[in-house]
């Protein structure tokens, strides 16, 4: 049985989301964990969701990442446990330093919600490895503040290593300006760390779980996520 | 002309945002938090401006007068 | 501390007239304190006692078998949906707020019908707008301040609905001259609960302790109520204190707490502080238990410590619930409030001696029966102006206009365009139960816990409701159940915005009575009861009242989710009906409005019986799985309603554009007539050709006036052949006219 935590921060929103999307899957016994929490060792996956923690006041993630529980991630992500940032989740594991780069408003400035087309670009990851490369994923976004930005010598190491996981593609596959709802560089919309246990990504797979809400698109990572789970 | 300009909630409206950083720094350690307010500042480059001129722009523009006071110095 | 003395100024200050003030006397047997005075002024202001309106709202049905909690009983009203499940919902106004401060005023709106529905404890599921604007259009001062406006107020609707995380799935935008400088923003939210979850707002128990919990009081919106409850003039933009500011995050955090709070079973009454704040929350939950209040005003949490008796009182600062706890629980409301880091204190106790007691330490400020304030307005009859009808129109006077373009000028109107530029602000998947997105008839929500899918529309043409209030306001009932209809749902309950403006102006007066026995008759037809609703009238700018807007908000169920229908074609070959008949009522269209500038004729009139059958047979063939898409007929008639179902759902591919080619044959009507006349009672639906002879013989059987128009096609392209002559459009300049009209305007 693989033990998910999803994480509840003060102002999560799409923690009950994320705990059904995982709870679809058989093997899983997942739980909604408070963000007071100071160990995590209980867990072999770690879900940070999406929402609004601390209502994103100062800067999207800024608050949350001095939550108790974050000292607990940041054990986690040292032991090599595997853990997931939607969102929200995204721009406080950016914030916590545990992903490089950060994320500022859309270039447009507005909130955007719909539905997006991802280009996989690497398919040698536990969040990935049930994807083949290059294949389309429909997954929604909404965010007011998915803009990736990072230095050009840390853009450089991830395209050099292949911690860009997903970008914004059109329905043909290609990456243009057109196609990023949010302006990111590259057409970003998720990265991995170096050792390739941590990922967040702004797009939301746990929205994409379901053939009644458009998209099981979603499924393609949380399988990938269980399999190599199951192994270890 | 360099102008910085600062926007500020108004006193007695609600800044949530000085709330929530207030409640984020007891939690870092700091103790007797009294207050936070989080505002903006602007910086203006521009060829020339009366002070009315300016006034005019923080009104009209740059700040919303219905919850945020404002105000400027002339850097030089 | 010095109040100042009750001078008959100060009485009218406070918007209370020499008779109301001669019955608070009566009331105290005493001269009112300051505190006591403002306290009566918000109670008995519009907004809060309805004294204009109640008298005539009692024309709604509100009973109905699946009624649990009725209109007026609560903060909103609880339906009963089946297995143990209810949903509670409710629409309400923040219109003069929007008016000042757009985004805050949009953001405390919607802040504010949360708060509503889960006091009922129930938690909120789903948020519709209903929102409504001067034109957009133009490079004029008004036009920027409107296009200022409609940015603002959806920023707000984003801001707050979306960190709250209660996905918005659906509402209306229109765009009207009469809207200027007074736009409209109702938001509905519906929420939900199981039977024994219902909450009450009342104030059980004697010496059970009242807890304050939220965020602090400050000086926002002071006597937000009694600025609801007057017209908007060039003074009322300097109301600065008026102006309150939403936290969605403390919210947020307050919806949790309290559920929490009523999960564990130790509450005995719970009331939101929205209008009018500790006043209004103190003597209802007192009146509604048949108790009195005795609070500390000392004890309140401050935001700052200045703050006076009377303006502690009045503030309408957000995010803060006044709950009534079970003695020997305080420890419960300590544990949950502490864990979720909001302000909490314990400030006072339920007494029975039926008043409301606030004291600021040991000085009484206020002692006054709670009844009285809650319930025992003064309540008034306006006077209304007599009826004259509008003169028909004369279809000589209109010139016949190129068709082909007039569906272009059509779809180039905000209020027909995509709304795309809006909704694409709001977070309307979050919860993941969002079937059907904002852009088809009805928004389609999956209710998880309960298993259960609910269809949901807002509907007005306040166009129709300006020409014969009556007559529109029944139109929009119509509207509303033919929209559940199309997208496979029987409707369950109403609860209905009445926009308005000064109702001592007896033509408003004349449209609001008038527009009520409109909504009374419609939901009579259908047997939908009125669960609640809110007033807001005074709604005027310098330019004078709005058109009248007795916004409806529709709830409807679906039996099974095979039934969910949308108004988009799926396929090509699918045969494209069109149920009831071809129509020629022209007055009140939009395309009289858009292409001839006219607001003018007698609006399209409703029969009931004949909808009723209508609706019944579409859903019966939806049930037997026979519908592929299905779409009402409104603003811009048949022809506007037969593009927009070749719109795929995927609003920006155009690669999933349709076609349909249809023939109306030879009618004797002018074209502009036959493609946009807007005669209720016509629905437009699509299905798979080996199932048209089965329907062809049901809806004859029914004796129900159809047509078999024709087929949809891939070619994208729309052809209407009408009276021999052949009209043609290409899909994809529509859906470009369309889809970019909004973002076009708002860049101006």
């Amino acid at each position: 049985m693989i033990r998910c935590a999803v994480l509840q921060f003060p102002g999560s929103n799409c923690d009950q989301d994320a705990l059904i999307a995982i709870r679809s899957f058989s093997g899983v016994a997942a739980e909604l964990v408070w963000h007071q929490t100071t160990s995590l060792e209980a867990f072999d996956l770690i879900i940070l969701p999406g929402g609004f923690s601390y209502g994103d006041y100062l800067r999207s993630g800024a608050i949350a990442c001095f939550s108790p529980v974050m000292q607990a991630v940041k054990k986690a992500a040292q032991q090599g446990k595997i853990i997931l940032g939607i969102c929200n989740g995204f721009q406080i594991l950016c914030e916590a330093h545990l992903l490089p780069g950060t994320l500022i408003r859309n270039r447009n400035l507005l909130f955007r919600c719909e539905e997006t087309i991802l280009r996989l670009e690497n398919n040698v990851t536990p969040f990935t490895q049930a994807c083949e490369k290059g294949q389309l994923l429909r997954l929604p976004i909404a965010h007011g503040e998915g803009c990736y930005v990072a230095q050009p010598d840390v853009l450089q190491e991830l395209n050099n290593n292949n911690q860009i996981l997903l970008r914004y593609a059109t329905a043909e596959g290609e990456i243009t300006k057109a196609a990023s709802p949010n302006g990111s560089l590259e057409n970003i919309a998720g990265i991995c760390n170096r050792e390739k246990n941590i990922f967040g990504l702004m797009p939301h797979p746990e929205r994409a779980c379901e053939a009644l809400l458009g998209s099981t698109d979603g499924r393609f990572l949380f399988h990938s996520l269980i399999t190599s789970l199951s192994k270890k | 002309m360099k102008i910085r300009i600062t926007i500020m909630p108004q006193s007695a409206v609600l800044d949530p945002a000085g709330v929530a950083t207030a409640h984020a720094l007891e939690h870092l350690g700091f103790a007797g938090v009294h207050s936070v307010r989080i505002g903006k500042s602007i910086e203006l480059d521009i060829a020339e401006a009366t002070e009315e001129q300016l006034h005019q722009a923080c009104r009209d523009l740059l700040s919303n007068p219905v919850i945020e006071d404002y105000h400027f110095e002339i850097l030089k | 501390m010095n109040t100042p003395p009750i001078t008959p100024a100060l009485i009218a200050k406070h918007g209370l007239s020499s008779d109301e003030y001669q019955k608070i006397l009566t009331i105290l047997g005493r001269e009112p304190s300051y505190e006591e005075l403002g306290v009566f002024s918000v109670m008995w202001s519009e907004h809060c006692s309805y004294k204009n309106s109640r008298p005539l709202l009692r024309q709604f049905p509100t009973t109905g078998k699946n009624v649990l909690v009725k209109a007026g009983e609560e903060n909103a009203g609880v339906l009963d949906i089946g297995n143990g499940w209810a949903v509670a919902f409710k629409i309400e106004s923040h219109n003069h707020p929007s008016a000042i401060e757009p985004f805050q005023g949009a953001a405390t709106g919607v802040g504010g019908i949360i708060r509503d529905i889960f006091t009922m404890g129930a938690r909120p599921a789903f948020l519709l707008d209903s929102l409504r604007f001067g034109s957009i259009e133009g490079d004029t001062l008004a036009a920027r301040a409107n296009r200022r406006l409609f940015a603002g107020v959806v920023a707000g609707i984003s801001h707050y609905g979306n960190c709250m995380g209660v996905p918005t799935i659906g509402g209306e935008v229109y765009f009207d001259k009469s809207y200027e400088g007074n736009p409209l923003v109702n938001a509905f939210c519906l929420g939900v609960l199981r039977h024994e979850q219902i909450a009450r707002g009342a104030a059980k128990g004697i010496g059970n302790p009242i807890f304050y919990v939220g965020a602090e009081t400050g000086r926002d919106g002071l006597a937000g109520a009694a600025f609801a409850s007057r017209e908007l003039t060039e003074e009322s933009k300097a109301d600065r204190p008026a102006v309150q500011v939403g936290d969605p995050f403390r919210e947020k955090l307050l919806l949790e707490a309290c559920l929490e709070l009523l999960e564990s079973g130790c509450v005995a009454g719970i009331q939101d502080m929205g209008a009018a704040g500790l006043t209004c929350s103190t003597c209802e939950t007192a009146s509604r238990g048949g108790t009195g209040v005795e609070v500390d005003l000392n004890l309140v949490p401050k935001r700052s410590n200045d703050l006076t008796p009377y303006e502690l009182l009045l503030s309408e600062s957000q995010e803060r619930m006044l709950v009534i706890v079970q003695k020997g629980e305080e420890a419960t409301v300590q544990k949950i409030f502490e864990k979720w880091e909001l302000p909490y204190a314990l400030i006072g106790h339920v007494t029975d001696d039926g008043k409301m007691r606030i004291r600021a330490g040991s000085t009484v400020v206020v002692d006054v029966p709670a009844r009285a304030l809650a319930d025992e307005a003064p309540l008034y009859e306006r006077e209304a102006a007599p009826w004259t009808a509008p003169a028909l129109l004369d279809l000589k006077t209109v010139p016949v206009a190129d068709v082909i373009m007039a569906l272009h000028q059509l779809f180039a109107h905000p209020s027909i365009a995509s709304k795309q530029w809006a909704w694409r602000q709001y977070d309307y998947m979050v919860q993941t139960g969002t079937v059907v997105p904002p852009g088809s008839d009805a928004a389609v929500f999956h209710l998880r816990e309960a298993d259960k899918f609910l269809a949901a529309t807002t509907d007005c043409n306040a166009i129709y409701c300006h020409l014969d209030p009556r007559e529109g306001a029944k139109a929009a009932v119509a509207e509303a159940t033919r929209n559940l209809a199309c997208s496979g749902a029987m409707p369950l309950g109403v609860t209905d915005n009445l926009n308005f403006g000064n109702p001592y102006k007896p033509e408003n007066f004349f449209q609001l009575r008038a527009a009520v026995e409109g909504i009374s008759e419609g939901c009579r037809a259908f047997d939908i009861p009125v669960t609640g609703g809110n007033v807001s009238l005074y709604n005027e700018s310098q330019h004078g009242a709005i058109d009248p807007t007795p916004t409806i908000a529709m709830v409807g169920i679906i039996e099974k989710k095979e039934q969910i229908t949308t108004q988009h074609f799926k396929n090509p070959g699918d045969v494209i009906y069109l149920l009831g008949e071809l129509g020629e009522e022209l007055g009140g269209s939009h395309y009289l409005l858009v292409v001839h500038q006219r607001k003018e004729g007698l609006p399209p009139r409703v029969d009931f019986a004949k909808e009723k059958a209508l609706q019944n047979q579409l859903l019966s063939l939806i049930k037997s799985g026979l519908v592929q898409s299905a779409h009402d007929c409104s603003e811009g008639g048949l022809a506007v309603a037969l593009a927009e179902s070749c719109f795929a759902r995927a609003q920006q591919d155009s690669k999933a554009l349709l076609g349909a080619t249809i023939d109306l044959g030879t009618t004797g009507l002018r074209p502009d007539v036959a493609l946009f006349n807007e005669s209720q009672g016509r629905i437009l639906f699509s299905a798979r050709p080996e199932n048209a002879t089965a329907i062809e013989a049901t809806l004859q059987a029914a004796k129900l006036p159809f047509q078999r128009l024709g087929i949809v096609t891939t070619a994208e392209e729309i052809v209407i052949q009408l009276n021999g002559e052949k009209y043609q459009w290409m899909t994809r300049n529509l859906h470009h006219t369309w889809s970019t009209a909004i973002p076009h305007m708002m860049q101006g």
